[in-house]
């Protein structure tokens, strides 16, 4: 039991700031806040990729950084701290690691670069109109022509399918035994005959998400990652990854110290809302919460560096992590207090009154979504209940 | 003890459902919405028309003589129906600081208007520094014979951009956060030196920042005395709160409705999402959120009829119950809806983001509860 850094540890911390001192420049910053986001994103990904550290969580021998446990903290630390996005995660976080635990050789070799490098673009076909907590009932057909899959079905709340290049989808191969037998697990270059992206606005008034239709959109069969019929291994393999990454604690940590800035220039009634003890019992309590999220996330980490890919319990970091990151935001947008409604994301501050009352909003709203996707927080809530307790 | 409402009062609640129903749908609401004024000349005469606007005001002045139950009944049905149209901003505020503050003449140059629908109003109180106190004021109005020099600027002004007569309140005498020394002023709209910034709000309010560079105003526009307007602003404040919670709790009456009509016919793993015991108790849960912030309404309401000021820490406490009762009411109807819940095409949202506006304005709970523990555990 031990949390100092060692020497080697300070000098990895020393060469992250150093990193993101250079290569996040403010003018990178404004592109990621224009309409220019995906070619902002991309170039930020890019940068990551020369230097090595584009894929924390991967072996070393695709291309992975070998960071330990401790080096992965320091950077996320590092990185949520200066507000740095995390890496788009379709490609790096959910793709990439299915490609190489259950790809083919031919496939790791066609499609690992291109997401290593960022030059290709992912999004992910998983949820339908009918099939969104409940997974496995999923609709969308695909059905063997030749040597080719024949697709046809919709995916929905597809998110940045307007800016992909390919996506992966689960779809039906058979309607035999069980519903999560009989589902494969196939990737779909988007330039394909027969994909339409229907936009979808959010809550948050901003177009992230898409319904994704396939009429009659052929697939070779190669493209089938792992066994056909026995995609519900990778899909579930893949949310396992994606909760890894979910609780986001760093976010949460960045979130209380903006409000923690804010709070100490916003006044009421004379008074800064830093110093009103009701304030201060909403910010501490959410402090803690965090505080110990953290040292779970660790020793999460610390488990799958031991050994192994996460087990049930990430889902638990899943629902606190998510929950969290919904009261940060809660509060931060309570603070901006009526400016929390102002619909404009970019009004300056000179004619609103106001500096960040719209970016709350943004994050308030469409944080609402977190304990919804990657499987609801009531589902993770049964995973825990039936494979962690024991409970039937 | 008797919480039934009159015939008359029954009457005005149907006539209001009967209009969201037959002409104020989701596609209308919408199109008003995006519409370049955000609200609907059709819909407003329907309001004048069917003697809406003049509930609250005396007989005398051209009114319906109505009181708080009136008005709760209203907004409450303005709540279901997420209407738009700015009722509030034009007879609960700058109808009700007439009705307070205005002096027959004034009352007579205005009320009648405002009945009619000519008149849309608005009360500019908010600025950059102030957040909850409105006392915090630091616009000016300094006096010269019989008229009035104003100067400075109010932010989110709620109906700010379509009202054509906008209550001020700026001060007279006195520092920053003075309780005395402020007044209230009428300024129209189009007087020289007023300047607007559009600000369109997330719940489809066409709100302005509204800047007064020398804005020259009568003597004959100020309401109330010199120096006085706090009391009258206060009491004001209460009504409105009032007013707008039972707005919230319409909301929250219909989201519940929405939501549990979902879970009945949504199906997951083979059956309604409603047949799920985990869902059920969050839903008994909202069910009672609900029914908890209506009872504090109706001891508002109550308290309030009898004598304003002594509604005082009850109003407190409504702002409190309805800010974290309807958090989890629209929290929970976003996530039983799942992804439908978060998207802007679905009703769900909006009634949650106005839900979120009523929640701050006038005071958050972290400001109400500590109003309240002032006033209530005070040595």
């Amino acid at each position: 039991m031990d949390i100092s850094f060692a020497q080697e540890d300070l000098a990895f911390r020393d060469e992250v700031r150093a990193f993101f001192d250079e290569q996040f420049d403010d003018e990178l910053v404004s592109r990621l806040r224009s309409e220019n986001f995906k070619e902002a994103i991309v170039d930020w990904q890019q940068r990551l990729y020369k230097k090595g550290w584009i894929a924390a969580n991967w072996p070393v021998e695709y291309g992975g950084t070998g960071w330990t446990p401790t080096q992965k903290y320091i950077y996320e630390s590092e990185r949520s701290a200066r507000g740095i996005p995390g890496v788009i995660p379709f490609g790096i976080g959910m793709v990439g690691p299915m490609i190489y635990q259950f790809g083919t050789p031919e496939q790791k070799e066609k499609f690992l670069p291109g997401i290593l490098n960022s030059e290709v673009w992912w999004c992910q076909g998983y949820s339908e109109p009918g099939a969104g907590s409940d997974l496995a009932s999923l609709k969308t057909k695909a059905e063997l022509d030749g040597d080719h899959y024949v697709i046809n079905g919709a995916k929905i709340w597809t998110s940045y399918a307007q800016y992909a290049d390919w996506i992966f989808v689960l779809v039906r191969t058979s309607n035999e035994g069980k519903k999560q037998e009989g589902i494969t697990f196939i990737l779909v270059d988007m330039k394909s005959e027969g994909i339409k992206v229907n936009p979808i606005i959010g809550i948050d008034n901003e177009h992230n998400l898409n319904e994704v239709e396939f009429n009659n959109v052929r697939v070779p069969a190669e493209n089938v990652v792992g066994e056909v019929n026995k995609g519900w291994t990778v899909a579930k393999a893949l949310l396992a990854h994606e909760r890894t990454g979910i609780a986001d604690v760093a976010q949460s940590k960045r979130n209380i110290r903006l409000i923690k800035e804010a709070a100490a220039k916003e006044i009421n009634g004379g008074r800064p809302l830093i110093e009103d003890p009701g304030f201060q019992a909403r910010i501490a309590d959410l402090e803690i919460e965090i505080m110990a999220l953290e040292f779970t996330d660790l020793r999460t980490i610390a488990a799958m560096a031991a050994g192994g890919f996460p087990g049930p319990e990430s889902s638990m970091l899943k629902i606190k992590g998510t929950e969290l990151q919904q009261a940060t935001q809660e509060l931060r947008m309570e603070l901006a207090a009526y400016y929390q409604g102002v619909l404009p994301k970019y009004m300056s501050e000179e004619d609103l009154g106001h500096s960040f009352g719209p970016e709350a909003r943004v994050s308030y709203m469409y944080g609402r979504a977190s304990t919804i996707y990657g499987g609801s927080n009531e589902v993770q809530r049964n995973i825990i209940a039936k494979y962690v307790l024991g409970l039937e | 003890m008797n919480f039934d409402l009159t015939e008359e009062q029954q009457m005005i609640r149907d006539s209001i459902a009967r209009f969201v129903q037959d002409d104020y749908d989701w596609d209308t609401r919408r199109a008003i919405a995006a519409s370049d004024s955000g609200m609907s000349d059709k819909a407003w005469s329907t309001f004048a028309e069917l003697g809406w606007l003049s509930i609250p005001f005396s007989e005398e002045d051209g009114g319906f003589g109505g009181n708080i139950v009136d008005t709760m009944v209203i907004m409450e049905e303005i709540g279901k129906g997420l209407i738009i149209e700015p009722y509030f901003p034009t007879v609960v505020l700058l109808g009700g600081l007439l009705k307070r503050a205005g002096n027959e003449a004034q009352r007579s140059a205005l009320v009648p208007g405002i009945i009619d629908g000519s008149v849309l109003g608005a009360f500019a109180y908010l600025e950059r520094q102030s957040r909850f106190e409105i006392a915090d004021c630091l616009t000016t109005a300094s006096s010269e014979g019989d008229s009035y020099t104003i100067n400075g600027e109010k932010t989110v002004v709620f109906n700010g951009m379509n009202a054509n007569k906008i209550a001020v309140l700026a001060r007279t005498s006195g520092s920053q956060s003075d309780r005395d020394g402020l007044s209230l002023f009428i300024v129209d709209a189009d007087a020289e030196g007023v300047s607007r910034i559009e600000v369109p709000m997330m719940d489809g309010q066409r709100c302005a920042n509204i800047r007064f560079n020398n804005v020259k105003v009568s003597a004959d526009m100020r309401l109330g005395a010199e120096g006085g307007a706090m009391e009258t602003v206060e009491c004001l404040v209460r009504e409105a709160i009032i007013a707008q919670c039972a707005e919230a709790v319409g909301c929250m009456g219909t989201l519940n409705a929405k939501t549990l009509e979902y879970t009945k016919t949504r199906e997951q793993f083979g059956t309604a999402i409603g047949s799920f015991q985990s869902l059920q108790h969050r839903m008994v849960d909202t069910m009672i959120a609900y029914e908890q912030a209506k009872s504090l309404l109706f001891k508002a309401v109550c308290e309030f009829k009898e004598d304003p000021v002594s509604a005082d820490l009850t109003v407190n406490a409504l702002k409190v119950l309805i800010d974290r009762n309807g958090k989890r009411v629209y929290g929970e109807a976003i996530q039983m809806h799942g992804g439908m819940g978060i998207t802007d095409e679905l009703d769900i949202g909006h009634y949650a983001k106005r839900l979120m506006m009523i929640i701050t304005t006038f005071g958050d709970a972290t400001y109400h509860r500590a109003q309240y523990a002032a006033k209530a555990y005070a040595a």
